[in-house]
């Protein structure tokens, strides 16, 4: 199968075709009926093979595997250039992974132009696969880009009351960051000469001066992707309006793609410029985490608040990526794909409650454990995993990414590691007042506790969540050989900018005493 | 056989969580039950063959995290320390898993609550027997976790949730200082396994490194942030304030959790990384400081709580401060033999209340008690040995008595032998604690026990009585009120304390606990004195403690204080609440500064709420509406529309015939077209 990953990404796309090809056919609900299958069947089969991209994944060598290139001939350097490495791959079975969920999880919620939902859906899987198995920039660039467009449709048309702004915000947000992007893409294949990914990382080198303008360029993309204080502010509106699986998509993979780009792009291309912005993205990293804490305390609605703790820990996956150190990198991974499932599962939670009683105000809820033990009990798993609770996936990340900023320098350690207990306020304030308590609000009275459709969503996840806290071994079998090669070439890097041949003697400050 | 100690009750706990309303109450009651004695039969097996058998293993279960150089892996490690942990956690965990059959058997979540005391055994497990600082932290966080699930068990209880959180916030500010803690010696020494750590430690001693931006000394550095995380969990001064809140948990599980095993976490970690201690005297008199403050603090605010867990839980923390004493003073053995006899007579004497309050229908204020000894004679006895076990009764030069006898008083020697301006202080601090011990136990055992009945005195009667007793209404005087809700699923009873004849003894299933217990507190002391700080120390500890420390021979005026001070603390009690029962009411109608200062618990809840909890609350609202919404959606995306929108009009006005504005509107028409085009298009 050697274009396993081309299948990988374009099946989604075949799938939102058939959609649109049996959308013609019967009457308004078998259409519905019709779209919500085909969407399921394509991503548990896309999800599936990521999981067969996993097996057959050689994790004890960072270079690219499942290799794709076909040279497009439309302007010299530009190519179809797929492939994934260590730190790439499991984003891409992440993505995978979390699809169905989404499907399942709209499909009740959804009611309105469900094929169209649907088509939506397949088709940001699609462009968010692309993004992660591109090792073309122009290719990335499109996919990245693209991807705009399906969730700002998500957002917009099928949102809450506010869906515009929220969808206009996300829009122009991240379109700004990525227009420099953009320019800077262009800026370096006039140097180059190429766009491919590979070779730059391997054989291009940019003029230290050159490379701060680079780096900016795609800081201005990636830290609003992320996002990163103080140009988070899209993502709490965003996240309130969007639909419960957009929500899951938004937190679980978008927000990804600005720390997949930080790794893929800043840190082995703009090598000492990464290193001599890291001090501002530590400041960045830390007021994050302390301040989008302190305002998720004083939130009153729910998914606002679980969205500013998005906020918090996209804090320690910066952190721990610029300390540039391997535990900082590899927990920064980890923390990015845990989180991915965590917050992903606690917007389903939230979902869960608002299919019920359509309000997302905390203060419209209380008591549930009476009635609804089960959600109880799974909603609790992902608040304790949110928080950090060792034994549970939060934890690894958050204490790796903590662990290489305190060799980088202890103060970001010690900022950073208040944000561990702001997180514990905020989660567990949350949950009592949701949860916990007499049954007293009228409208609580007959609420019902998780049907299968709802087990069936959130107790994979509750199984996930546990088993990366407790044997996370086969994600670092993934990651480990390509975080040392990114590390080492970094080292490498800075060393050649620092130390032109002649003064060699000079260490490469990379981290430890 | 080490796998099956720790790995039973997580069987258990999942079997009783996962399946228990499955399966019933009863068979969930006796799988956990059950699996505990046999984990606690297994320990006592590894406690002969380890510390009197000199045997040690370390058992390798499985990798954990591994990342880069940074490795550690589920690992089981038993040697005497653990060992000891071993018997004490499997011991009172199972009799207090026996205890909760009787005492829980009215409440409807009976299997949830047996699932969730032996999870708590599993992360205590799991603690004691960590090989590396980090399984250590998962123990650390798990029995926290525990903790916060089983304060919180009766979640229709407002003040139950408030404890609940309140125990793992303030558990998480020492786990701060613990995991910044675990980093440094990683940072440090390039691995976290103990055995590793404590060979290199020697070798970094004078050595500094910058840590907050200040070059300070790598061992006392390490052992401060270690000890912060001691402080949080046992509960020392700054960081005690959740353990009495935490009462408002089920008796049985403070008795386990918050008297015998967890908040001894911290008591553990020090004798655990007693090697590194012994490198740093900084650190050492620190901790000396600390414990002997608790000590001394704890003791003084528990004498005039009314609540009856509430002064065994001040008890605790008093207690746990002696034991930071021994280990600040290097006598790590004494702290441990503490540790130990306190588990079982703390665990009696919480019981024993458990019982007192299950005889009185879930009543918990002493005030409402009195006379109680007729009708639950057996209780009462139960009581008495464990008071006489924990003030330490005993006769002093003959050297026989009860549990706390041995411990205690070695302790004070430890304090009276130590180096340095700070034994000194200790020294001082934990005798005048010994007499306010004495003190407050014996006025809890009289006003419960003796004296005359209160139950039955009408509502206003009490309002009067309390005119003169008490500062403000019954209602408030903790500060949380409503300590008398101990069980919702007794809601019918309400807070009314029955008619004494109506007052009866608990079930066989409760007693027997007791009993056992009652026996270790008579003879832990006398049987073990030997091994754990006597003569045979040195073959009983094994290496595992960074000193060994003998009990010495002291003057006689030191060996006589603590005996004299502990019957003058009793004489106060009897001729203030037996003989003259009308003065305590005199006293506390003056309101003395004092007395209020005692009775508002030095008023550290009032100060954090006014440090802490409001200003981060007030920050975050602020942060958000001013930070977020006014500055950075004001100067950005909004305000950019805004100045967008205010150029449109302008060129709409001007029409000023240049192509490049028309092209401009026609371009923010695009825009607006396809806005509306969204805006429309979702509603159908």
């Amino acid at each position: 199968m050697s274009h396993l990953l081309s299948i990988i990404t374009f099946l989604p796309l075949v799938g939102a075709v058939a959609i649109l090809l049996l959308g013609r056919l019967g009457n308004q609900s078998t259409i519905a009926g019709n779209a919500r299958w085909i969407a399921l069947i394509f991503t548990i089969a896309d999800f599936l093979l990521t999981v067969v991209l996993w097996a057959k994944f050689d994790g004890s060598t960072s270079s690219f595997q499942f290799v794709e290139y076909l040279n497009w001939r439309v302007a010299s350097g530009i190519s179809y250039h797929m492939g994934v490495d260590g730190i790439s791959m499991l984003f891409v079975v992440l993505t995978g992974l979390l699809m169905p969920f989404c499907i399942l999880a709209s499909w009740k919620s959804i009611e309105s132009r469900v094929a169209e939902y649907m088509v939506a859906f397949l088709a940001l899987e699609a462009l968010m696969m692309g993004v992660f198995t591109a090792l073309d920039l122009f290719l990335f660039y499109l996919f990245f880009e693209g991807g705009l467009i399906p969730m700002f449709l998500i957002i917009g048309i099928w949102g809450g009351k506010r869906r515009v702004y929220a969808s206009y915000k996300f829009f122009l947000y991240t379109l700004l960051g990525s227009v420099l992007m953009l320019l800077a893409i262009l800026a370096m294949y006039l140097q180059t000469g190429t766009t491919d990914i590979e070779t730059i990382i391997n054989t291009a080198h940019f003029s230290p001066q050159m490379q701060i303008w680079l780096w900016l360029a795609f800081f201005a993309s990636f830290a609003v992707k992320m996002p990163m204080w103080p140009v988070h502010t899209w993502l709490p509106d965003a996240h309130v309006e969007a639909p419960t699986a957009g929500s899951v998509i938004l937190a679980g993979i978008l927000l990804k793609m600005g720390g997949y780009g930080f790794l893929r792009f800043s840190l082995p291309m703009f090598a000492s410029a990464s290193e001599y912005f890291g001090p501002m993205v530590f400041v960045l990293s830390v007021v994050a985490i302390i301040y989008t804490s302190l305002v998720a305390l004083a939130q009153e609605d729910m998914k606002k608040l679980i969205a500013y703790s998005s906020v918090a820990h996209m804090g320690f996956v910066t952190m721990g990526i610029f300390t540039i150190t391997h535990q900082g990198i590899e927990g920064g991974i980890f923390q990015m794909l845990s989180h991915g499932i965590v917050s992903g599962a606690l917007f389903l939670c939230v979902g869960v409650v608002y299919d019920r009683m359509h309000t997302r105000e905390i203060a419209a809820y209380g008591g549930l454990v009476n009635r609804m033990p089960m959600y109880a009990a799974c909603f609790m798993v992902f608040t304790l995993a949110n928080v950090g609770l060792p034994g549970t996936g939060g934890f690894v990340g958050e204490f790796l990414t903590m662990l290489g900023a305190f060799i980088h320098n202890t103060w970001i350690a010690i900022f950073a590691a208040t944000g561990v207990i702001l997180s514990a306020a905020y989660a567990l304030y949350l949950y009592r007042r949701i949860v916990f308590g007499e049954l007293v609000k009228p409208a609580l009275q007959t609420i019902q506790d998780l049907s299968m459709r709802e087990v069936a969503l959130l107790a994979p996840l509750v199984v996930i969540t546990i088993l990366m806290g407790v044997y996370p071994k086969p994600i670092f079998d993934v990651t480990s050989a390509s975080v040392a090669n990114l590390v080492q070439q970094h080292k490498t890097a800075v060393a050649y900018d620092h130390a032109p041949p002649k003064v060699a003697t000079q260490t490469a400050p990379g981290g430890a005493r | 056989m080490y796998q099956a100690i720790v790995f039973l009750p997580i069987i258990a706990s999942a079997i009783a969580g996962l399946f228990g309303r499955l399966l019933g109450p009863r068979p969930s009651e006796l799988i956990t039950t059950g699996a505990l004695f046999v984990s606690a039969a297994l320990s006592v097996m590894a406690f002969v063959d380890v510390c009197l058998g000199g045997h040690s293993y370390i058992i390798q279960v499985a990798p954990w995290i591994h990342s880069g150089s940074f490795a550690a892996d589920w690992t089981i490690r038993v040697d005497s320390l653990t060992a000891v942990m071993l018997v004490v956690v499997t011991g009172v965990s199972s009799l207090v898993h026996l205890y909760s059959i009787g005492y829980m058997a009215e409440d409807d979540c009976r299997p949830r609550f047996f699932s969730y005391l032996s999870l708590f055994t599993f992360a205590m497990l799991m603690l004691v027997t960590a090989n590396n600082f980090l399984q250590m932290f998962f123990g650390w966080e798990g029995v926290g976790l525990a903790s916060y699930l089983l304060i919180g068990f009766w979640f229709k209880k407002p003040e139950a949730n408030a404890a609940a959180m309140k125990a793992f916030i303030v558990n998480r500010v020492g786990d701060f200082g613990f995991a910044l803690g675990i980093f440094g010696v990683w940072y440090i020494f390039g691995t976290l396994d103990f055995d590793a750590v404590f060979k290199a430690a020697p070798g970094q001693v004078g050595h500094t490194f910058v840590f907050a931006g200040h070059s300070v000394d790598v061992m006392t550095t390490l052992c401060l942030l270690l000890f912060v995380g001691a402080m949080g969990k046992s509960a020392q001064l700054g960081l005690h304030t959740w353990l009495p809140d935490a009462m408002e948990g089920p008796t049985p599980v403070s008795a386990l959790i918050h008297a015998a095993t967890m908040v001894t976490a911290g008591v553990f970690l020090v004798c655990r990384c007693s090697p590194m201690y012994e490198l740093s005297a900084t650190a050492r008199e620190f901790v000396t400081f600390i414990g002997a403050t608790t000590a001394f603090f704890a003791a003084s605010v528990g004498l005039f709580q009314n609540d009856i867990k509430r002064v065994i839980a001040y008890s605790t923390c008093s207690q746990l401060g002696y034991m930071f004493v021994a280990a600040g003073v290097s006598a790590y053995g004494g702290a441990m033999f503490h540790l130990f006899t306190h588990a079982f007579f703390k665990a009696l004497l919480f019981l024993s209340a458990g019982s007192v309050i299950h005889a009185m229908h879930h009543e918990q204020d002493m005030r409402r008690m009195g006379g109680l000894y007729k009708q639950i004679p057996f209780t009462w006895a139960m009581m008495l040995i464990g008071n006489l076990a924990l003030t330490g009764v005993g006769l002093p030069v003959v050297g026989i008595g009860l549990a706390g006898f041995y411990s205690k008083d070695a302790i004070i020697n430890a304090a009276y032998g130590g180096m340095g301006g700070m034994a000194s202080y200790a020294f001082l601090l934990t005798l005048i604690a010994a007499m306010m011990t004495s003190f407050y136990s014996w006025r809890q055992f009289l006003m419960t026990f003796h004296g005359r009945y209160r139950g039955q005195d009408e509502a206003h009667d009490m309002a009067h009585s309390d005119a003169h007793t008490h500062d403000e209404p019954l209602e408030h005087d903790d500060g949380h009120g409503a300590q008398a809700h101990d069980a919702h699923a007794h809601d019918d009873h309400g807070h009314h304390a029955p008619k004494l004849e109506e007052v009866h003894e608990a079930p066989l299933t409760m007693l027997v606990p007791l009993a056992v217990l009652a026996v270790g507190a008579v003879f832990a002391g006398m049987a073990f004195a030997h091994n754990f700080i006597g003569p045979d120390a040195q073959g009983f500890w094994h290496n595992t403690l960074g000193a060994v420390w003998e009990e010495k021979e002291v003057p006689l005026w030191v060996e006589l204080a603590p005996f004299v001070l502990t019957i003058a603390g009793f004489a106060i009690a009897w001729f203030y609440y037996i003989r003259h029962p009308e003065l305590p009411a005199q006293m506390a109608a003056k309101k003395g500064m004092l007395y209020t200062f005692l009775y508002r618990k030095w008023y550290f809840d009032e100060l954090y709420d006014l440090i802490f909890v409001r200003p981060a609350l007030w920050f975050g609202r602020k942060l958000w509406k001013i930070g977020d919404g006014f500055l950075i959606d004001g100067l950005g995306p909004d305000g950019i529309s805004a100045r967008v929108l205010d150029v449109t009009r302008g060129t709409v006005k001007m029409q000023s015939g240049y192509v490049y504005h028309y092209a401009f509107a026609m371009l923010i028409g695009v825009l607006a077209l396809a806005t509306w085009f969204i805006a429309t298009g979702g509603t159908p």
